[in-house]
């Protein structure tokens, strides 16, 4: 079989990244330093292309010999991953620029992160899975050491990147093992070969998991994940909080899905206690929290131990409610992400959510819609956030997975407590210092996703009927 | 019976109000406040009026639903179904009733962010009759929880002492009870096929089933009621609450958990209903008992009035287990009657609180020489509390005691004494409010209720009388209704009989 250049065509938005990152960095080195802002606009262009190709773009092709797949369920999580990437590129410019930490690379670092979580969600074989991965999680290395005169930031970029060698490897020896225990690397052909567990395919499935979790920052391979929260330059975070979590989530499901459709009862029962754990840990161990990344980092612990229920579920019903549910997490992290990039006074940065007293006097706009993103990262009805757990849940009961329903919606009453207290101290505390006003990128995002999270039970059939059909590419 | 949604349009009246708040009204000065007032008092009379028209629409022989409307919302999972029948239509109108009063008692009383309170209880409005007239079960759970975030700030921003503690523990209790009926919604789903309450009311669930999602629903239900022993949260939601706030959460939020196991628990799971009926008994037979004494023993009035509804909803518990014609219908119209009295009873301390700033029983005393408008008005809503013949309360516990009594002495013989003991803690209440020398030097100056105060109690002192001598507009409402509850109750009779052998 030759490859003709047309052939190329259903990959066309990840050729694009891919080539204007790299010719962005030759503009860059060129041009020097008072560049980025051109770079950014550019960088920001590319990936506003890229969704437009993704949604213009084929729905149905597989390229190079079954390793890359293009599908609905692919082009829902691309979606997802380009807002994601999109929104906090746009609103780390400004913040960027004042903190005086505005270089060039940072752009072209999360196109080609982009790029990887891209390929990442089409993999459909180990090597692909194994290349994104590596794409993506190399660039927010760096990038999560953006901030090189800092000790925290650059011991961020340090502990990410020795725990995520170690998950790579790990990952790496899963998949070994799976390639020798069934003779194959394309998911499809696994998914043939394992009709009948063997020790050691199931060992395989372990170490991938284990690789996988951490990606996701599941319980218990989470631990990197508050300090790299904290650590990092805070628009950093926030695309950490947003597009890498939605790529490694896809990837998790379409292999979980592809591969491993005949062995499901072999690996429900490590996503049913990797999920009750996120969800108890993330919901109790925010409570001692003060800095609000830190407490982002918990709250993102607990959500992707929501998600990972309805994986656990197996079926096309949970896959719908994964999709769902990361859908609206993306948009309540990235609001919740452009309140904490406006945090900023007279003498700059403050982290702690205590500063936000009285939010509700000096801007109540803001304030109100951080309130709306908390309830919703709650999960109380009508808001957003109760749909998305509601989808999840669904799932686990039709599969009779009454346990798993049960401590989820219990830890959930556990983490309302944190929400809530962050509503009580904008709204019953006596008011602080005033912060600066806002800028327009994050108050765009706060108010497209503050809107987004409020309205959404108007008229919330077309999420729902796209993600529906996005998980019905995998069975 | 109408051509127009007038379901939808009683229910999202209220929030078109709200919304006229938030794009109308600019600034903090004291014009911004009068506007905000003055839109919140006519959208919630607006809506009371238009309310009516369900009243005069209603036909109260026809057992279906009425004013039924349908539009697609979620797929299969749920959909947007409304309807009332003669169980919902007394609280919608109690609710569309009550809320102008409390716009009315928060006149004065709220002098900050009075914006942003009136948009809360307009929201909470149409929240709360959202949760009366849907048909859907997913989208009553959303009426039913969303409740919770007015409510969480009416406490913690307007009320007293140790509010954030009250709203915390009111949003979390609630939340806890509440996350268990979710599940057992999604069961319901799997299981039926479908969250069209109508649909479900018929449905057969099987018996093993039915007790997991009596227990998840109860579970939820019994905190919203509140029931011993999960009603801790009630008494400090309701003396940190401002006024207004403790009217609704006691005249209709409590209500919320009546009328579900009422619509849900009762006619969808007969079976486990009948299998728990005597544990249920024993619940409420002890809140009668255990409040009423915990209320006797209260220095602060809201807080004793609120062990007063803790007692009362005993009754309505009690009423709604014997699965009985006459005992539900004795529940319906307690919980309506406490709609009125309790409202009006925290509407008359609000008076005093709002002239003295306390709330202590310590710090009154002699009242009816400067207030003897108030003293009549305080008396009879004493009485109705009581349960004196002649006023509303007085029927609904004659008539859940008569059905308690038939289907087992000892419960009715044990929640009566709850009569006697309600006497002792309103009486001794209102003697030393009331009555006695005026000898404390504040109170010397005390003025007697004004006009807007008479606007908020008058009606109720109306309704309290007219349905303690006339009951039939609620009883004949409810009368099909409720029929078609006990006939279904009936199928699981045989396993009443069985129960109640154990409670001799």
């Amino acid at each position: 079989m030759t490859l003709t250049l047309a052939a190329l065509g259903p990959a066309l938005p990840e050729l694009l990244l891919a080539f204007s990152a790299l010719a962005l960095l030759m503009f860059g080195a060129f041009a020097g330093p008072k560049s980025t802002d051109t770079v950014n606009g550019l960088a920001l262009a590319a990936l506003f292309a890229a969704l437009v190709l993704v949604l213009l773009g084929p729905t149905d092709a597989t390229l190079f010999n079954g390793a890359f797949h293009v599908d609905a369920f692919g082009r829902f999580m691309k979606v997802l991953a380009l807002l994601g990437a999109g929104g906090t590129l746009a609103m780390s410019v400004d913040w960027l620029k004042a903190e005086k930490q505005d270089r060039f690379e940072y752009a072209i670092l999360v196109l080609l992160s982009t790029l990887g979580m891209m390929m990442l969600i089409s993999a459909g074989d180990l090597i692909a899975l194994y290349m994104g991965l590596e794409l993506m999680s190399l660039a927010l290395y760096v990038i999560a050491a953006n901030n090189r005169d800092s000790v925290r930031s650059t011991e961020a970029g340090l502990k990410y990147f020795v725990l995520g060698a170690l998950s790579s490897g790990m990952l790496l020896y899963g998949a070994s093992l799976i390639y020798g225990f069934t003779g194959s690397v394309n998911f499809a052909q696994i998914a043939q070969a394992a009709r009948e567990p063997s020790l050691g395919l199931i060992f395989g499935i372990v170490f991938m998991f284990a690789g996988l979790c951490f990606k996701v920052s599941a319980v218990p391979f989470h631990m990197w994940t508050p300090d790299v929260y904290e650590g990092a330059p805070a628009p950093v975070t926030a695309f950490f909080a947003s597009a890498p979590k939605v790529a490694a989530m896809a990837v998790f499901v379409r292999f979980a899905m592809e591969a491993l459709p005949n062995v499901t009862h072999q690996w429900q029962q490590i996503i049913v206690f990797v999920s009750i754990a996120s969800m108890a840990l993330g919901s109790f161990g925010a409570i001692g929290q003060r800095n609000f990344k830190r407490l982002m980092a918990y709250s993102s612990i607990g959500h992707m131990g929501f998600a990972l229920v309805g994986l656990a579920a197996g079926t096309e019903q949970g896959v719908q409610g994964v999709l769902v549910y990361m859908a609206i997490y993306m948009a309540m992290t990235l609001g919740a992400f452009a309140c904490i990039l406006s945090m900023r006074r007279k003498d700059g940065m403050v982290e702690t959510y205590d500063e936000l007293a009285g939010l509700a006097h000096t801007s109540p706009v803001k304030a109100f819609m951080l309130a709306v993103l908390m309830f919703s990262l709650a999960g109380i009805p009508p808001l957003a956030g109760f749909l998305a757990k509601y989808y999840v849940f669904l799932a686990a009961i039709e599969s009779g997975l009454y346990a798993l329903a049960v401590i989820g919606v219990l830890t959930s009453v556990v983490g309302a407590f944190y929400y809530l207290r962050i509503v009580k101290i904008m709204y019953f505390d006596e008011p602080a210092a005033p912060f600066e006003p806002m800028r327009s990128e994050p108050r765009v995002v706060l108010a497209v996703s503050g809107t987004f999270t409020l309205l959404f039970f108007v008229y919330p059939a077309p999420l729902i009927a796209a993600a529906g059909v996005a998980a019905r590419a995998l069975f | 019976m109408y051509e127009w949604p007038i379901l939808s349009v009683v229910t999202f009246l209220p929030l078109v109000g709200a919304l006229l708040i938030v794009l109308m009204i600019r600034g903090d000065d004291e014009v911004a406040k009068r506007n905000a007032r003055w839109v919140a008092l006519w959208a919630t009379l607006v809506t009371f009026v238009i309310s009516l028209l369900l009243l005069f629409g209603f036909d109260p022989s026809n057992p279906d639903f009425q004013f039924v409307e349908y539009q697609a919302w979620l797929g299969d999972v749920a959909a947007y179904r409304m309807g009332v029948d003669g169980i919902s239509l007394p609280f919608v109108l109690l609710t569309t009733l009550l809320m102008p009063m409390c716009i009315l008692a928060s006149w004065d009383a709220i002098q900050h962010r009075v914006k942003e309170y009136m948009i809360c209880f307009l929201v909470l409005e149409t929240l709360m009759i959202g949760t009366f007239s849907v048909l859907d079960l997913l989208l009553f759970y959303f009426f039913f929880e969303g409740g919770l975030i007015p409510m969480f700030l009416i406490i913690g921003i307007w009320g007293h002492g140790r509010k954030v503690y009250a709203a915390f523990k009111f949003f979390l209790y609630t939340l806890a009870g509440s996350v268990l009926m979710m599940l057992a919604i999604m069961a319901i789903y799997w299981q039926a096929g479908t969250t069209d309450i109508a649909v479900l009311l018929k449905h057969d669930f099987p018996e093993g089933m039915q007790y997991w999602l009596w227990i998840a629903f109860f579970a939820s239900f019994a905190v919203k009621m509140p029931m011993w022993p999960v009603h801790t949260w009630l008494p400090d939601a309701h003396v940190e609450a401002p006024t207004a706030g403790s009217v609704i959460l006691a005249a209709i939020m409590l209500k919320m958990g009546g009328y579900g196991l009422l619509r849900f628990s009762l006619p969808m799971f007969p079976d486990a209903s009948a299998y728990f009926a005597p544990f249920v008994f024993t619940l409420s037979v002890i809140a009668i008992i255990y409040t009423s004494l915990v209320a006797l023993r209260q220095e602060d009035m809201k807080k004793l009035i609120a062990y007063s509804s803790i007692a009362h909803m005993g009754y309505v518990t009690m009423g709604i287990f014997t699965l009985t014609q006459e005992g539900i219908q004795g529940a319906v119209f307690q919980m309506v009657s406490h709609g009125f009295v309790s409202g009006a009873l925290f509407l008359c301390v609000g008076v005093l609180y709002d002239r003295m700033h306390t709330r202590e029983i310590a710090a009154y005393g002699g009242l009816v020489f400067r207030m003897p408008v108030y003293a009549t008005l305080f008396m009879v809503f004493t009485m109705a509390n009581v349960g004196l013949p002649g006023t509303s309360g007085f029927i609904g516990e004659f008539l859940t005691l008569l059905a308690a009594f038939g289907r087992n002495t000892w419960v009715a013989f044990l929640a009566t004494t709850g009569v006697i003991l309600s006497a002792a803690y309103a009486l001794w209440l209102y003697r030393r409010v009331v009555f006695g020398a005026l000898e404390k030097e504040s109170l010397k100056n005390i003025r007697d209720v004004n006009p807007r105060e008479l606007a908020t109690l008058v009606p109720l002192l109306f309704f309290t009388i007219l349905f303690g001598v006339w009951p039939q507009p609620i009883l004949d409402a409810c009368n099909v209704a409720v029929n078609a509850i006990v006939a279904r109750a009936d199928v699981a009779a045989g396993a009443i009989k069985a129960a109640a052998l154990v409670l001799p």
